[in-house]
């Protein structure tokens, strides 16, 4: 490996992954610069997960090359995976708490486990982050307890409370109503601020992601298809950009065709 | 044909270096991961103190079958009163590990089983993993510790419920002298037996505990099942060859210490 331009926080290149002869990822490149939030859209099945996955070391990559602060990131190398780990965190689709722990155990949970910080200091500072995401009430409650949103905020109470330089997030409002995605996205860019972490989104969520967001990048069949400001990505005359970033237009005009009673459009294989 | 034998032979000698590797890495993690007691201690309550009744209730029917038939084959040769040889011997030697290994597994086996398949599908083991923290370590080590003392501990359980039931039936209700019964237990068993009985007991609850955690832990691996049906899968897949793995265990071992 080579080594990369230390700008960016985080930088792949030509990032390649598959599963039994499928492509899931084709020579996929970008960089986070640090203190930003970068998001990959791109429809279900992009493979956005996955990417974050291969970052995260969860899945092993094919191929390509990641770098972190500028040093190549090789998660066979327990040294240089074990620091990645402390100073990053993950956030899960499904928030992937613990159901026997309670709220304070699960934040706890991290602290327990990778410090040699005592019994109090953990409760502590693990009371402190419930504290900071609006929780601390709820500190002895299960999370199975708690509604969905509350689990949205204790699984980033838990990812923040090892104070990481950077937090990935999975599809964070899969499964959300409009509204509750705009609190998550707005708790994101909120703590973000707050904490002043790198964050890296996969989402398939445009207009939240583009708010929030400092660069974006388009995921489409495995490979990075644009990347950019969100306002250069609204400018943009890509056609995968455009039907993706137009896909309620094309919904609405499909509608209206059907209402019309016209013959309705050609699918796209 | 041979290529296809060649290739599932080949599987299986991977699958088996995977779970010692498994193993392994599980017992290594004892030093890396914190806080290891108070995981021991859970591990103890589930495989110990919820599978109390079921050791009980299996070892004192157990002890009063072996009293009944006892009784009925002994009096034939006017022998009654080794009855208590006779129950304490087949219990020692054989029924209660393997009776009382069987009953965990299908008790605190399948239950562990299913646990860590939840897991690995709700993505709290890969969670553990990003958060820098041993899967293993936190998840597999303290039931594996857990099960070196545990299984030993209900398989004596197991033995003095049996003995007791085997006096109620052989004493109470056949006639044989309590004295006689239990002269007989204490001349029967020497230490040879009980050594021999710790061992299987040790041995099937690390064995057990292992497969039974190896087939949760790669519930996501079962082939043609996701979800539910693959926590299912791999709960029925650890209970069965654990089931297995303490029949074939016992014949090895009482073959080497006999």
């Amino acid at each position: 490996m080579t080594a990369a331009n230390t700008d960016a926080l985080l930088r792949v290149r030509a990032l390649r992954k598959g599963f039994d002869g499928r492509v899931v990822l084709r020579d996929v490149g970008f960089a986070v610069d640090r203190g930003s939030i970068f998001s990959v859209l791109g429809p279900s099945g992009a493979g956005k997960s996955v990417l974050l996955k291969c970052l995260a070391g969860v899945e092993d990559p094919d191929g390509g090359e990641v770098f972190f602060e500028g040093r190549p990131l090789d998660f066979r190398e327990r040294t240089v995976r074990d620091s990645f780990r402390r100073r990053c965190s993950f956030l899960f689709q499904g928030n992937a708490l613990f159901d026997s722990l309670t709220a304070l155990q699960n934040v706890a949970l991290p602290l327990e486990q990778t410090t040699n910080l005592s019994r109090a200091e953990i409760r502590e500072r693990a009371m402190q982050a419930l504290a900071q995401l609006e929780l601390d009430e709820h500190a002895g409650r299960y999370p199975g307890m708690l509604s969905g949103g509350m689990q949205k905020r204790l699984a980033l109470a838990r990812a923040i409370v090892t104070q990481p330089e950077m937090v990935f997030f999975d599809e964070p409002t899969a499964g959300l109503d409009p509204l509750r995605r705009n609190a998550v996205f707005a708790m994101i860019a909120k703590y973000q601020a707050l904490f002043g972490f790198t964050a890296l989104i996969v989402t398939h969520d445009v207009v939240e992601a583009l708010a929030v967001s400092c660069m974006v990048a388009l995921l489409h069949q495995g490979e990075i298809c644009f990347s950019g400001t969100p306002e250069e990505f609204a400018a943009s005359g890509h056609p995968v950009v455009q039907s993706f970033r137009d896909s309620p237009d094309a919904l609405r005009a499909t509608l209206d065709a059907l209402r019309r009673g016209d013959a309705l459009p050609q699918e796209e294989p | 044909m041979v290529g296809s034998i060649g290739s599932y032979t080949l599987s299986r000698i991977r699958g088996l270096g995977d779970f010692g590797l498994f193993v392994a890495t599980s017992l290594g993690a004892i030093f890396a991961t914190k806080r290891l007691p108070g995981r021991i201690g859970r591990a103890v309550y589930e495989q110990g103190f919820r599978c109390l009744p079921v050791i009980l209730i299996v070892g004192a029917f157990t002890g009063m079958v072996l009293g009944l038939q006892g009784y009925y084959v002994l009096n034939r040769f006017g022998s009654e009163g080794l009855l208590g040889a006779l129950v304490s011997l087949s219990l020692v030697r054989e029924m209660a590990p393997v009776l009382a290994a069987l009953m965990l597994v299908g008790q605190a086996g399948s239950a562990l089983a299913a646990e860590l398949g939840i897991q690995r599908n709700s993505e709290q083991i890969a969670a553990l993993d990003t958060m820098g923290i041993s899967s293993r370590g936190y998840l597999v080590t303290p039931r594996l510790l857990s099960a070196a003392f545990v299984f030993p501990a209900q398989t004596a359980l197991f033995v003095a419920v049996g003995l007791w039931g085997g006096s109620l039936s052989g004493s109470l209700l056949l006639g044989v002298d309590p004295g006689v019964y239990w002269s007989s237990v204490y001349r029967a068993v020497d230490a040879e037996d009980v050594r021999e009985c710790l061992i299987k007991a040790v041995t099937f609850g690390l064995l057990t505990t292992a497969i039974c955690a190896y087939q949760g832990f790669h519930a996501h691996r079962i082939k043609g099942a996701t979800g539910a049906r693959a926590v299912s899968a791999a709960t029925t897949k650890a209970v069965v060859i654990s089931s297995i793995g303490i029949l074939a265990a016992d014949y090895i071992i009482t073959s080497f210490l006999v």
